[in-house]
């Protein structure tokens, strides 16, 4: 789907020349801490942003020559809500679905379905700028999907929401695929990407660090299980030296330590043998968070 | 939102449709949103006539009268010579307002129009939409200004009804630009303060609106020669009741408008594009 896609701003390269291709019915992720060139790669999609160069077919077209007939079949989630704030529920729906050319009695029963959907029935006639923000979020996402498109594409869909919220969404999100929906999400959050993406391409600085599906990620770039313990922050980096040799790979973060094994509660076991006790211990399975940690030295929520 | 409901886009959308009524839709969301405001929309646009009426054409006027006794202001009474300024006026502030603050809303507040341009519509289509809307409620409210002024005898609704048009096309003209320079203004506090104060209020004083424009200093003239609401104002007076002028300065007056409108125009589709593809 993209070749080389580039895209340069005056003294800043965005995106450098990255290679991907997504499935029809696929969920696929950008994974990435702020900055990486998630946002910039979804607007090319959406056929909202000019590439300064390299090639992109979306739904077999080019989006700078068929930008209007490609975005007829996206459903757009932008990282910032833009709904109209003065309009009701209902009628940023209506007029989102007219801007496709759909008919009105169309738009009329999907709407129902829509608000059903997003659980804003009740709300239907409340300005939005009375919404909270996951209805906001819940009220964004309905409006992607009146054209049903074919590609439904999410820019940070959770950030900022709290938890409850933030499953909602994941649930609602979690049917489409099921539905057989195309998902393109960016996230910086690992859960999220672990939950709905079938396929994730790990992003830093415009470029591709890794690209597969989680389990494989995590398989490729990180051990089963992980180790964190503490020693207290100015003591952590003079013990790290000699933990190295009981584990795989041993990561040494500004408040804890992380080591790598197979099978973590032995490493404890075997530190705790050679006298040393941390202040606390923790045996966790490898995560997303490990494998960005591993590709680019840098954790992703910073 | 069962299984068996989805069709899917490419079903649903006719993209032909989309593409070719993009404007339509627009114009169509616009005017749906000013519906919410439709009552106050209509209280101001029926009090702002009565109030201007009342304090300038027969308050003031009754002053100016009495000082120019059966001579008139331009050869006509008070509230004769200042209707067509009126209307040019609201019909310039009513246009211009449709055009700037949704303007300023879709690309800054809102960023509305950046949803609207993640469907099929383009930012050109935008820019029209929202002008053309803009033009309907400014009909709206010119019609009723022009009914007002007649029941207060400020014109001849029989004879003047061309001033409808020649304020609305003023209106149009400079509110191309307007749009334009809205979608181009980066700082929308500094716009808006610029536009209210050293635009409005000079353009408002200073375009020959309460007194003919040869009565001021000659350097002051400049801002009304400038002003698209002299402009307006001359061939709503020449409309309305005879107001002597040479069709050299009739010919200068459309002129000078249609340019407004032209570069208006072409600047805010070039504005929207780029603001749009950012």
């Amino acid at each position: 789907m993209a070749k080389g896609l580039t895209k340069k701003y005056l003294d800043f390269v965005a995106v450098n020349g990255i290679d991907f291709a997504v499935r029809r019915g696929e969920s696929f992720g950008f994974l990435g801490p702020n900055g990486a060139g998630k946002s910039t790669t979804m607007r090319i999609i959406a056929a909202t942003l000019t590439r300064s160069s390299g090639e992109i077919k979306i739904l077999g077209k080019d989006p700078e020559l068929s930008g209007p007939e490609i975005r007829a079949h996206l459903g757009v989630v932008p990282q910032q809500d833009n709904l109209d704030e003065a309009l009701t529920v209902y009628d940023n729906l209506y007029i989102y679905g007219r801007y496709f050319g759909l008919s009105r009695k169309y738009i009329r029963t999907k709407i129902e379905e829509l608000l059903e959907f997003a659980q804003l029935t009740e709300k239907r006639d409340a300005k939005v700028e009375a919404l909270s923000g996951g209805m906001k979020r819940r009220l964004t996402i309905a409006r992607a999907l009146i054209n049903e498109p074919e590609i439904l594409m999410l820019d940070e869909p959770t950030t900022g929401l709290d938890p409850q919220a933030r499953h909602i969404l994941w649930d609602r999100l979690f049917r489409l695929k099921e539905q057989g929906v195309t998902l393109l999400i960016t996230t910086h959050y690992m859960d999220e990407a672990e939950q709905l993406c079938d396929r994730l391409m790990v992003m830093d600085k415009g470029s591709i660090m890794a690209e597969d599906s989680p389990s494989e990620l995590i398989k490729k770039y990180s051990t089963k299980e992980v180790l964190e313990v503490r020693f207290g922050s100015d003591r952590n980096s003079e013990i790290s030296n000699q933990l190295h040799n009981l584990c795989e790979r041993i990561e040494l973060l500004p408040d804890r330590i992380l080591l790598y094994a197979d099978d973590a509660e032995k490493v404890l076991e075997e530190i705790r043998k050679a006298g040393m006790h941390p202040l606390t211990s923790l045996v966790r399975r490898s995560s997303l968070e490990d494998v960005f940690l591993r590709l680019t030295g840098r954790s992703l929520v910073e | 939102m069962a299984e068996s409901t989805r069709k899917g886009s490419l079903e649903i959308v006719d993209v032909k449709r989309a593409l070719r009524f993009g404007t339509v839709f627009v114009i169509e969301a616009r005017l749906r949103t000013m519906a919410h405001w439709f009552w106050s929309l209509l209280t101001s646009s029926l009090l702002n006539p009565f109030f201007y009426l009342m304090s300038l054409g027969i308050g003031v006027g009754t002053f100016v009268n009495s000082r120019v006794g059966s001579v008139g202001v331009d050869g006509v009474k008070y509230i004769v010579f200042l209707a067509p300024a009126l209307l040019s006026a609201v019909a310039i502030q009513d246009f211009m307002g449709e055009v700037t603050f949704p303007v300023l809303q879709g690309f800054k507040w809102h960023r509305t129009f950046f949803a609207m341009n993640a469907t099929p519509i383009t930012g050109r289509q935008i820019a029209l939409g929202t002008y053309f809307a803009s033009m309907a409620r400014t009909i709206g409210s010119v019609v009723i200004y022009f009914g007002v002024l007649s029941v207060f005898g400020a014109i001849n609704p029989a004879s003047s009804w061309p001033m409808i048009f020649t304020s609305l096309y003023a209106a149009s003209c400079f509110s191309a630009l307007m749009m334009a320079a809205a979608a181009a203004a980066k700082n929308d506090d500094l716009f808006l303060n610029v536009m209210g104060r050293l635009l409005i209020m000079p353009l408002f004083l200073f375009s020959g609106t309460f007194y003919p424009l040869n009565s001021i200093p000659a350097p002051l003239r400049i801002i009304g020669w400038i002003s698209p609401l002299w402009h307006s104002t001359e061939l709503g007076r020449w409309v309305s009741y005879g107001h002597e002028i040479s069709p050299a300065m009739i010919f200068i007056h459309f002129a000078f408008l249609s340019i407004l409108l032209v570069v208006g125009l072409l600047w805010a589709f070039n504005r929207f594009e780029y603001r749009l593809s950012k």
